[in-house]
């Protein structure tokens, strides 16, 4: 297996309507630690995730891994800021995506099983996931997420509208997960949350990304006024 | 009104002496139907599917033309497959004219576009739902529209139920194609039709009451296998 990093992004655009949404950007991700994106409402977060994982078609630029496109595609996850619950029980859905790739049902609803209980979603495998609440779906999605043993997870606001009990849940399965080798790139609105898992920090305003600098040169002093007055939780616009 | 007691009465006649001829002409109406049913939802369910998963350039006027073929109408449709089955026309050899087989035919062309057109409505949703889910899995093509089909079963149950309903009441094509003949090609509508001809009223309203209370049987029996309704289900 090739190394999947660096990611190199030059120029990448995205335009939806005529609106440019994020870029154009150049960015360069190295395969260790986790990053954190940050910056305000309709600053592009999600679209750069989107779009770095490969599911937002780009209007310009290129974007490649170290490995081949197919293979990069295949050994990563995303885990949306709502996330999708499949009509289907909850064993069935965090073995779905073991499913596609070829494992048998049994052993995918074994392995799952394994991952619920990991969740504490273990006595409510035959629940329906469309009745779980926000948390317990959120952690089934990251399950869901993690079960391939993906080598990059993305992460778009895992934890917004969480209480602090659900946050702490899936923070202590994101460092698991990043202790075992998975790369972690997340957005996020919680400042705290980003100081505690942050390896390396991008602020993005206006589609552009501001500041991209490792955590604690960052969280010590910003070195653009905007990412400053953003930290100091001023209204950036 | 007495037309309808006596018709009333007929039905409960009809049904408790379990009458021969009535016993054969709706288990034809049923089993025309019920393979009409299962042919067409074989071929609309995952051609619905197909629509709401894949992007092509007709994809639109596909749709439209789906849902204008819905009111297809049924005579016409008897008529066509009356041509094309007839010894002059192109499947005359088959001999299939004023069979069963031909009534099926008609039904089926009848049924796919309602089922399709109504099932399409579903899936769409569903998979504005999934879009970016499963995209971001990696889910082929196939896995994508098997996904929508699993998922989304309970609203193509009421898609094909929709498809047995204008096909168990169907009349037109089937008479046309079909000939209405006894012992062969009568079905529950058919027989109506030539009892009201005859003026027997009395037979037609009880037929009409056995077809009704059929109809029911079945959506009823088809909800309780496929448990809809029920407390936490979809």
């Amino acid at each position: 297996m090739r190394e999947m990093f660096p990611l190199v992004a030059k120029d990448a655009l995205v335009r939806r309507n005529g609106r440019v949404l994020v870029g154009p950007i150049d960015l360069q991700l190295e395969g260790k630690g986790t990053t954190i994106v940050i910056g305000p409402n309709g600053a592009g977060k999600t679209t750069l995730l989107k779009m770095l994982h490969g599911i937002m078609r780009m209007n310009g630029g290129s974007l490649d891994w170290g490995c081949a496109r197919e293979e990069a595609q295949r050994r990563q996850a995303f885990v949306f800021q709502s996330p999708v619950m499949m009509r289907r029980s909850v064993v069935d859905n965090i073995a779905y995506p073991l499913q596609l790739a070829g494992t048998a049902r049994k052993d995918a609803r074994a392995q799952a099983a394994d991952w619920a209980a990991r969740i504490s979603l273990g006595d409510a495998l035959d629940r329906p996931a469309t009745r779980l609440s926000g948390g317990e779906r959120q952690k089934l999605a990251l399950a869901r997420a993690l079960i391939r043993k993906p080598d990059v997870l993305f992460l778009d606001e895992p934890c917004a509208s969480l209480d602090g009990r659900a946050t702490r849940e899936i923070e202590d399965i994101l460092k698991q997960a990043a202790a075992e080798g998975t790369r972690l790139i997340m957005s996020t609105h919680n400042m705290g949350q980003a100081q505690r898992l942050a390896d390396e920090v991008l602020f993005v305003l206006h589609g552009r990304i501001h500041e991209f600098s490792p955590a604690a040169a960052f969280f010590a002093g910003p070195q653009t006024s905007q990412a400053q007055a953003f930290l100091n939780g001023d209204i950036v616009e | 009104m007495s037309d309808l007691l006596e018709g009333m009465v007929q039905a409960f006649w009809l049904l408790v002496t379990l009458d021969s001829d009535l016993v054969e002409i709706t288990l034809r109406s049923l089993q025309v139907t019920l393979t009409a049913l299962i042919i067409a939802s074989v071929i609309a369910l995952p051609m619905a599917a197909l629509l709401s998963v894949r992007r092509f350039r007709m994809r639109r006027a596909t749709i439209a033309v789906l849902n204008a073929l819905m009111g297809l109408p049924p005579v016409v449709v008897g008529l066509i497959v009356y041509v094309f089955l007839s010894r002059s026309g192109p499947f005359g050899v088959f001999g299939l004219l004023f069979t069963p087989t031909a009534m099926i035919i008609a039904q089926v062309i009848i049924i796919v576009p309602l089922i399709a057109s109504i099932a399409h409505q579903s899936l769409r949703e569903l998979w504005s739902d999934y879009h970016d889910l499963l995209i971001s899995m990696n889910a082929t093509q196939v896995q994508r529209i098997q996904a929508l089909l699993w998922d989304g079963r309970r609203a193509l149950l009421t898609a094909a139920l929709a498809g047995f309903g204008r096909a168990i009441g169907e009349v037109g094509a089937i008479m046309v194609v079909g000939g209405n003949i006894d012992h062969a090609t009568r079905v529950l509508t058919t027989a109506i039709a030539l009892e009201t001809g005859k003026g027997d009223f009395a037979m037609a309203l009880g037929l009409g009451f056995v077809l009704i209370a059929l109809a029911i049987a079945v959506n009823l029996a088809i909800h309780w296998l496929g448990h809809t309704e029920r407390e936490g289900r979809w």
